[in-house]
């Protein structure tokens, strides 16, 4: 129990220091590992096959695809840079205290809560679940991957007329 | 059948794009096609239940859990209706063959997502759904050619993911309290008063209140429709906040509050606060899109007004407001268009006196407003009057002395938006503007006639939905 | 090394706020599109979090990580689109400063 609170407690550290770090490139890099750490979580909670593809596309693809948007877009001016980064830091400092505060409250409430669980343990498994029951949401990702292509498409490729 | 409604226009995109490239002016036509059989589709009564013959194995290979009821058919409609009038002003407002494929590609996208929300009776699917309508509308607004598209498309977005973050957090306390996540199973949880099934619902319902822009949420709405492509700014108006906002509160007023006390009370407060600040806000702006946008938020708001009256009443006043609302502001929407391509600009001050000039787009204007405003005999008076009793019934007359009085408002808002430009001396500016093409005329004749017909003929046209057992 | 794994829903109730905190904060606190676009997905790992709990908590984790790979497939549409906005927004306005889009009046 005592590692399992330490590893949640790394994976707030990281997106703490994602959000909290100077560079885009860097933040990125503190959001990858959040990532990489929530499936961990989800792993050691017997999630597997859900792990792995928050491993895949979260920790992976989301962040080849954020680093090609901060690598495309250069900063600004050195001096504009240094202006934002100052006021950004007066406004994300109190960010620790207040998590620390917050999470310090919410540990003293044990107040009872009426869950409904479902036993023994499970209702069979994911892929049946995903492939019988859930045929609706395989068309919804398939339709939003076919929106996704086409959004390429539109974006991307009028960028492309926009340089010429 | 209903699986049919995903199936095909999700497949007519795939082979759009086998098509040779010589052949892509014909999907702007294709689209209308299956839009057209669409609409035809929401006619066959109980459609859910026909067998299709050779094609009925296919559904059950398929297996979507889906159900169709009034409701459904009455999206079902308006998509058709509205997804046809703004393939006909695209076909007008968008220069480029290629961006004219594109918008017909991404409509068949969003009309998928729609036809999903009206079917599913599971709530993440609804999710799923309203999350496939909303990322085929944000390109379409992005891949307009405007100043301001990606603004608007940004705040469009940004307060999306909030609402998915308000839902899926909602979905999480669902499986706590009840274990599943389907209308029917929400609906137990409340019944049983379970306090985590209340909290989840709540979240629930604020996340819908994002999408379908209530106040105190309703920020993004007027930046995404002013910022939006005219054929763009029809579809999202007619039919694509409604669908994945209104619509979705509209079948879980229905099928999971069960007109319990607590639900009830959030939709009236929100519904009453929506109308009355957004025709406020209304009355103040200068720009033709902007104030159709926030008065589409207060008409918004008498739906989700109604849903909180007295459960069988106020569904069928929701569900009329719905349909009127759709075809009205995407009409006006639409009259919008004609007018930003006849005289390049939208700033009602520069305006006055168009009337003259544009006679056919002056008039169905005035008829659209009017109906909203809820002038008899216009669709608009009915369903305003339905809404009113539907309140009254549920005996909170408080709520319905709002409902009217703000029909004043709206009444007030779309006169002076007349006067200022229809109204008055012709300006020596406009002397050249003409009427638009007839391209772009024919959907809001069409959208006016329904307008016309169904007030007329409203009476007959409720005894059927009586009869029905909408 | 075998983890031991609470039962409590406080736990794992304080971790979801805690991530939904630092990334509402984040995007709250810049001005920068690309930032955030990472207190955006600092939210989705939240709810994420939130979801494998609840479905581990009720026993119902098959149904829980049905939900969440669809959740996650959605999470990376959105990400790309929202990529390409922001890219056409730099080219459009040479900047990334979130400041240009309330020059909309209203």
């Amino acid at each position: 129990m005592i590692w399992f609170t330490l590893l949640l407690v790394v994976l707030v550290l990281a997106a703490l220091w994602a959000s909290m770090t100077t560079t885009l490139l860097r933040s990125t890099l503190g959001l990858a590992l959040a990532s990489a750490l929530l499936s961990v979580v989800m792993f050691s909670m017997g999630a597997t096959l859900a792990a792995v593809m928050e491993l895949s596309v979260c920790a992976g693809l989301i962040s080849v695809v954020l680093v090609s948007v901060a690598s495309l877009t250069r900063p600004r001016s050195i001096q504009e840079e240094l202006a934002s980064r100052r006021s950004r830091l007066r406004r994300i400092w109190p960010l620790p205290l207040v998590l620390i505060a917050a999470g310090v409250a919410l540990s003293f409430v044990h107040a009872p809560v009426d869950i409904v669980l479902h036993l023994p343990k499970g209702d069979g498994d994911v892929r049946t679940v995903l492939w019988s029951l859930r045929q609706l949401d395989l068309f919804g990702q398939i339709l939003i991957l076919l929106a996704g292509a086409l959004g390429v498409l539109v974006l991307f490729r009028k960028e492309a007329k926009d340089d010429d | 059948m209903s699986d049919l409604l995903l199936l095909v226009p999700f497949v007519a995109v795939v082979l759009l794009y086998l098509l040779p490239k010589r052949a892509r002016t014909a999907g702007l036509w294709i689209a209308f096609g299956i839009l057209a059989l669409e609409t035809a589709a929401a006619f066959i009564d109980r459609f859910a239940t026909i067998d299709f013959g050779l094609l009925a194995p296919l559904g059950k290979l398929l297996g979507f859990h889906l159900a169709t009821d009034g409701l459904s058919e009455l999206v079902i409609l308006c998509t058709g209706l509205v997804g046809m009038a703004a393939l006909l002003v695209a076909r007008r407002t968008l220069e480029d063959e290629n961006e004219k494929f594109l918008f017909a590609n991404l409509v068949l996208v969003a009309v998928v997502g729609i036809n999903g929300i009206a079917m599913v009776r599971d709530l993440f699917s609804l999710y799923v759904f309203v999350e496939v309508t909303a990322v085929a509308t944000f390109i379409l607004i992005a891949a307009g050619r405007g100043d301001h598209v990606f603004e608007g498309a940004w705040k469009y977005i940004f307060l999306s993911v909030v609402a998915s973050v308000l839902m899926l957090t909602s979905l999480g306390f669902f499986l706590l309290s009840t274990g599943g996540i389907t209308l029917d199973a929400a609906r137990t949880g409340l019944a049983a008063n379970a306090p985590l099934a209340w909290i989840a619902m709540a979240l629930f319902l604020c996340g819908l209140f994002v999408k379908g822009a209530m106040v105190p949420f309703h920020g993004w709405l007027a930046d995404a429709y002013t910022a939006a492509p005219a054929p763009v700014s029809v579809f999202m108006a007619g039919i694509v906040t409604k669908a994945s906002g209104i619509f979705a509160l509209m079948r879980i007023a229905q099928s999971t509050l069960g007109g319990a006390t607590p639900g009830r009370e959030i939709l009236l407060v929100v519904g009453a606060v929506t109308i009355v600040v957004g025709a406020f806000l209304s009355l103040t702006q200068t720009n033709f899109k902007r104030m159709l946008a926030y008065s589409s938020i207060s008409q918004m708001g008498y739906i989700v007004l109604a849903l909180g009256g007295d459960l069988r009443l106020g569904i069928l006043a929701a569900g009329l407001h719905f349909f009127n609302h759709a075809i009205s502001k995407s009409q006006l929407f639409a009259n919008a268009a004609a007018i930003e391509k006849q005289l390049g600009t939208l700033d009602m001050d520069e305006m006055g006196g168009l009337g003259a000039r544009m006679p056919v787009t002056a008039g169905t204007s005035a008829v659209a407003s009017l109906s909203i405003a809820g002038l008899p005999p216009l669709a608009g008076f009915w369903s305003k009057l339905l809404i009113v009793l539907a309140l009254w019934n549920a005996k909170e007359y408080a709520f319905a002395a709002v409902a009217i009085l703000a029909s004043l408002v709206t009444l007030a808002y779309f006169l002076s938006l007349q006067r200022r430009v229809f109204f008055g001396k012709p300006l020596e500016k406009w002397a050249g503007a003409r009427e638009a093409s007839v391209g772009l005329l024919v959907p809001a004749v069409a959208l006016a006639l329904i307008t016309i017909a169904l007030g007329v003929g409203f009476p007959f046209a409720l005894k059927i939905l009586m009869g029905g057992g909408a | 090394m075998t983890i031991e794994i609470p039962q409590s829903f406080w736990l794992y109730f304080t971790f979801f706020v805690l991530l939904l905190v630092d990334g509402l904060w984040c995007m709250l606190a810049t001005r920068n599109l690309v930032r955030i676009l990472i207190g955006l997905e600092i939210l989705m790992k939240s709810v994420t979090f939130f979801l494998i709990a609840a479905g581990y908590l009720s026993g119902r984790m098959a149904l829980a990580q049905a939900l969440v790979i669809t959740v996650i497939v959605i999470e990376v549409v959105v990400v790309v689109v929202v990529a390409g906005i922001i890219l056409g927004f730099y080219r459009k306005h040479d900047s990334l400063d979130v400041g240009n889009t309330r020059r909309m009046k209203g």
